[in-house]
């Protein structure tokens, strides 16, 4: 033991308790720690209590299995494009341009087949190249230049969208050319059918992707230092986190992800469009936020943000069966953002 | 008595700019011992400390560590040598656990397949070795090995640091201003803590500005004046006075300065 100072003597005689919350401990105190703990429970509590009250409102309208995994099918591009921007948000960025990679990758598969003649399964590898060049570029910026993401993305964003207009010709590749020469491009709209329900291999896809990113995230070295550098890179990069090749290889699989993302994307549309897609930026934002991943960054669980997007699609899907006004969806979604954020902030309370 | 220094510095200059933080210092530390280093703000003894654990290069000037020069171009260089730095504001990741937090950037894989294919963290053997750790330096009132940093309170906060680089650190350990935050009796604790490393026989550096904690604990005092070292003094031959005279510039330092 140390040789005690002077004044410190009178520590034997002080009060020996610890700091004891007192018992309101109960309650709202411990949902608090609970949620803390548990990032994605509001979200799935969300989605459960919503599915409840329109299944009430709808009965079995809603929950006939075809009406369900319908849900499914139209979150699975906002999901995937989700699962992208999930990593970057962890990183306390942002990535405006995942949207315009989605159209762009999905028109270079399309053009490279049909206007150069490459086998498909070679085009859609250039396509994926393309998108992991596109975040590549994106990471970059960000990390060696230190350039705000947002504004990198919201530049990036405008050039990889005039890009798509100028190189596409704004041509479409119509749905029955695809089928005739270049199936495989379609693979995702293949489904599974049981009963009423229709799982897509897009849907398959989505639900595989984000649990292996959740694997990867919770499990893995790479992903503890994601959400090391999106909580205070500082801190992170004195702790040995090489923070600055993390930010570049999380935008470079962002946008890897993105350009699986359009491979899915001419599944669901069918057709190959530049002007297709155009939401999926706004929308994978909206999940993220929803599902309870916070924009400053090392916070959230990519569950969460599956959560989100569900979420989201059954209000969509639900009023518009209900037969409201389509703009009441929007605005249900814009009080659910706020709330989101909001309960994001009591959560880090507790830190306090 | 001969003994050899395990680090020193010979003739380090760093200048941002037109400032000269670093004017041909001088640093020897020697095994086993806490040597503290005191200095005006602006003195340069944070440059230094940076220097020496890779946060900054300096311009001019060598670091030998255990007699061989060495450079340490990042943070992690020093720390693969052997030099470990709990810095002021802890660098820990508030949202990570206690465990992921101490293994952070030298992460534990399961053995085999799991390890080397789907690179699968050995959770159990982390949390067991940071277990291990932090009870071996008495700070075992913390419950639960998985819970976030940032719910622990301040001393619980450094003493992780303090593990974390006492875990880690064969042949230095670096505390910048440790007690500074903190209470009369979290300082108490993470003095002792102090000591405790000593007793495994790691050399410590220990930068604060409390004159009454660097008596306490220190061996050597290195105080460091206008980007230099000044003179290193004994705390038993010298009061708190002396020291702050000295290296404000009031009072000249003893002639021949004391060798080791």
């Amino acid at each position: 033991m140390a040789q005690v100072q002077e004044f410190e003597t009178t520590l034997d005689g002080g009060d020996k308790t610890v700091a004891s919350f007192d018992v309101h401990d109960t309650g709202l105190r411990r949902i608090q720690n609970f949620l803390h703990a548990n990032p994605a429970a509001v979200p799935l509590i969300v989605l459960v209590v919503s599915l409840l009250i329109f299944g009430l409102l709808l009965g079995s309208k809603l929950f006939s299995p075809f009406t369900l995994t319908l849900i499914l099918q139209q979150v699975a591009i906002t999901g995937i494009i989700g699962a992208a921007q999930t990593l970057v948000i962890l990183t306390a960025g942002i990535d405006l341009s995942v949207g315009a990679i989605l159209v762009l990758t999905s028109v270079v598969m399309g053009q490279f087949t049909f206007r150069y003649g490459l086998p498909p399964a070679i085009s859609i590898l250039c396509g994926i190249g393309v998108g992991a060049l596109c975040g590549w570029v994106n990471g970059a910026l960000v990390s060696r230049m230190r350039l705000p993401p947002f504004i990198v993305t919201l530049g990036t964003w405008q050039i990889i969208l005039a890009i798509n207009f100028i190189y596409s010709a704004n041509e479409t590749i119509r749905s029955q050319d695809i089928d005739a020469h270049a199936p495989i491009l379609k693979f995702f709209a293949n489904d599974i059918r049981f009963g009423g329900a229709v799982l897509t291999y897009g849907v398959l896809a989505m639900v595989l992707l984000v649990l292996i990113l959740w694997y990867v995230l919770n499990h893995t070295a790479w992903g503890r230092h994601v959400y090391a550098v999106g909580d205070d890179p500082d801190a992170a990069e004195l702790a040995g986190v090489r923070t600055s090749r993390i930010l570049l290889s999380v935008y470079t699989l962002a946008g890897i992800i993105c350009a699986f993302g359009g491979w899915v994307l001419i599944g669901r549309v069918g057709a190959i469009s530049p002007t297709s897609g155009a939401f999926a930026n706004i929308e994978s934002v909206t999940a993220v936020v929803i599902g309870g991943i916070s924009l400053f960054g090392g916070r959230g669980s990519i569950l969460g943000m599956i959560f989100g997007a569900l979420i989201v699609g059954l209000f969509s899907l639900g009023l518009r069966m209900i037969g409201t006004d389509p703009q009441y969806t929007y605005m249900m979604i814009g009080v659910l953002i706020i709330m989101a954020v909001a309960v994001d902030q009591w959560i880090r309370r507790v830190a306090g | 008595m001969v003994r050899e220094p395990i680090l020193t510095c010979r003739g380090l200059v760093k200048r941002y700019g037109r400032v000269t933080a670093l004017d041909h210092a001088d640093f020897d530390l020697y095994p086993g011992e806490i040597l503290a280093v005191i200095g005006d703000n602006g003195a340069g003894k944070s440059s230094m400390i940076k220097a020496i654990s890779g946060a900054i290069l300096p311009d001019e000037g060598e670091i030998t560590l255990e007699g061989k020069p060495v450079h340490f171009s990042s943070p992690m260089r020093a720390r693969e040598a052997g030099i470990e730095t709990v810095y002021q504001n802890l660098a820990l990741s508030p949202a990570l656990s206690i465990a992921d937090n101490m293994f952070l950037g030298r992460e534990i894989r399961k053995p085999g397949v799991l390890g080397s294919w789907f690179r699968m963290l050995d959770r159990r053997a982390m949390e067991k070795h940071a277990r291990d750790k932090l009870s071996e330096l008495g700070l075992m009132t913390i419950q639960n090995i998985g819970q976030a940093v940032e719910t622990l309170s301040g001393g619980q906060r450094q003493g992780v640091a303090v593990a974390r680089a006492a875990a880690f650190g064969s042949k230095v350990v670096i505390m910048d201003e440790p007690t500074a935050a903190l209470g009369v009796k979290e300082s108490r604790r993470v003095l002792e803590l102090i000591l405790d490393v000593k007793r495994r026989g790691l050399p410590i550096v220990l930068i604060s500005h409390n004159m009454p904690h660097v008596f306490e604990v220190a061996d050597r005092i290195h105080i460091h004046r206008l980007g230099r070292r000044l003179v290193v003094i004994d705390p038993k031959e010298y009061t708190m006075s002396d020291a702050v005279a000295f290296m404000t510039g009031a009072k000249a330092p003893p002639e021949p300065a004391l060798a080791a």
